[in-house]
């Protein structure tokens, strides 16, 4: 005991903490990240109870030349990025309505086509975008625009999810009887898938488009495994998934590592310890949970 | 208890469906169905899978619109009586998604969306009515549980109560007895006689003839559409069953015509 507390006195828990936010760049990038984490934790309840983990996947992916076209003609990238996810989902919801594909097998060939001609007009558009930003976010080089409009989007995100968070809600358990008692749910599908492209577009400034699907799923799935209460979920996820992108940002700082991969690794490392130990669904549950 | 009786002289019907037809695409679902149930009738929608209850029941509720025909509910279109939250659903057990994280409380509590405004806050009166519901379907004391850790025949009484707790006057049943203890049978068949008795009406959809028997007063005998209905003792002949099962004589032991599966 006494060589931890001699551990522990001689890290800093000040230095550690404090002493980076005297960047600003390390300011914003904890804003940033945090706020993205809240935003998309909390939607993360509803894509992992819905199940739509492949819907935010390929969303996600297909905002790519959405950002691109966006660049190139000097329009806001989350404009261009949130035209293409939706569009992604009309042309999915499409191709499956008029051929006999199954769903997953269109969701998979509409997003990597649309992925693969992002990448292919990141290549011939003269610009000064730089792939990996896209491509795997870069949190500590946000620029000021980008903080606004992930501000911006990040309200409305929020603003959609409390108002409708009980129709939503009910539209993910029972969409039936959402029906029959004169809820809209083709409305309720939309919003949802809308509010899945704007959170993908936010979720890529800080860990990219590849792992934004991580922001997206993982958060949802560690509260679920917490909790058999809806809301004690979404505040479960909301908190993990703040508290990843704090210390995916923190640990990104000290010892150099890619941001976003260090995000999605802590929320994962979080959905580990929640896998194991969770008090009811963990696989090796607290030792005096199990004594009679 | 809210009453369910007609207002007016004329006679309202619950359920009125007029020489209905459904196409999904050109297929045909149904066609020509037609029906007439009065307040306060418990019925038998008897059927093979795929003779078209289940499409029947989703223009009752109005997700597919006949092709031709029409159909009211209490003398009204059917997305009128969806507003008034005249129709409820009590769905499969295993249409529903157990894991969900829901208590008993939150899922009957679904059954007042429709009376609240937009944001869906319970007040007072929406409480009263869930616990109301609750003490009918005698679940009171698991009002907390999570869904996932209730029997089939529990699962079954809270969506039963969500019904209660909408105060619909029209409740559509799919497979009511399938997975249920003796209890919750008990249970069920006390209840539509109370329902009876407050001038609901309760359409049940199944293919168990023995239940129809016990529990409903009518019955609809349906393959692609409605081949007779009428009081239970008197459409349920040889003849008749023969030709909603489409030649396969229904099982003398279970009492089910086993030729869907």
């Amino acid at each position: 005991m006494i060589y931890m507390e001699n551990f522990l006195l001689t890290i800093d828990p000040f230095s550690i903490l404090i002493s980076p936010l005297s960047h600003e760049f390390m300011r914003k990038a904890l804003m940033v990240s945090a706020l993205v984490g809240a935003v998309c934790g909390l939607l993360s309840c509803y894509m992992t109870l819905k199940g739509w983990a492949l819907m935010g996947d390929a969303v996600s992916h297909a905002v790519m030349p959405g950002v691109v076209v966006a660049y190139a003609l000097g329009l806001p990238f989350s404009l261009g990025a949130f035209v293409f996810g939706v569009g992604s989902v009309a042309l999915i919801g499409f191709v499956k309505q008029k051929s006999r594909i199954k769903e997953d097998t269109v969701i998979g060939l509409v997003f990597t086509g649309f992925f693969a001609l992002g990448l292919v007009l990141v290549s011939k558009i003269r610009s000064n975008i730089d792939l990996m930003h896209i491509l795997f976010g870069s949190p500590l080089g946000i620029s000021d625009s980008d903080v606004s409009q992930t501000l911006l989007i990040s309200f409305i995100v929020v603003a959609i999810l409390l108002i409708f968070r009980r129709d939503l809600m009910l539209y993910c358990f029972d969409a039936t009887h959402a029906r029959s008692i004169g809820i809209n749910t083709g409305l309720l599908h939309y919003t949802l898938l809308s509010v899945l492209s704007l959170a993908a577009v936010a979720g890529l400034q800080t860990v990219g488009i590849i792992l934004v699907v991580a922001m997206l799923i993982t958060p949802g799935a560690t509260a679920y495994l917490l909790t058999d209460r809806f809301d004690r979920m979404t505040i479960l996820a909301v908190t993990s998934s703040v508290l990843s992108s704090l210390i995916g940002v923190y640990v990104s700082y000290w010892s150099d590592i890619e941001t976003g991969g260090s995000i999605v690794l802590v929320q994962t490392l979080i959905f580990l310890l929640a896998f194991l130990f969770a008090p009811k669904y963990g696989i090796l549950r607290f030792p005096n949970s199990r004594t009679p | 208890m809210k009453s369910f009786s007609n207002q007016g002289q004329s006679p309202i019907y619950r359920i009125e469906a007029e020489q209905v037809c459904v196409d999904y695409n050109g297929n045909l679902a149904l066609y020509e169905a037609s029906l007439k149930l009065k307040s306060g009738s418990i019925c038998g929608l008897v059927g093979m899978n795929g003779a078209g209850k289940s499409t029947f029941f989703k223009a009752l509720m109005g997700f597919v619109s006949p092709s031709r025909g029409k159909i009211r509910i209490n003398g009204v279109p059917v997305s009128m009586a969806q507003r008034d939250q005249a129709v409820a659903y009590v769905p499969q057990n295993e249409g529903i998604d157990c894991s969900f994280p829901v208590s008993v409380w939150d899922v009957v509590m679904m059954g007042r969306y429709g009376s609240m405004n937009f944001l869906r806050i319970p007040r007072e009166s929406d409480r009263t009515a869930v616990w109301h519901a609750l003490e009918r379907v005698e679940l009171i004391e698991y009002r907390k549980r999570p869904i996932g850790s209730l029997s089939g025949g529990q699962r079954k009484r809270t969506f039963l109560a969500r019904a209660i707790a909408q105060r619909s006057s029209v409740l559509l049943l799919d497979e009511p007895f399938s997975g249920v203890d003796v209890r919750t049978e008990k249970l069920m068949a006390d209840l539509f006689m109370q329902f009876r008795q407050e001038g609901r009406t309760i359409l049940i959809s199944t293919h168990d003839l023995n239940h129809v028997r016990d529990f409903c007063d009518l019955v609809v005998l349906i393959n692609k559409t409605v081949l007779a209905y009428g009081e239970t003792s008197k459409v349920f002949t040889t003849e008749n069953l023969t030709r909603t099962f489409g030649g396969m004589q229904p099982d003398p032991i279970s009492g089910s015509a086993s030729s869907d599966e």
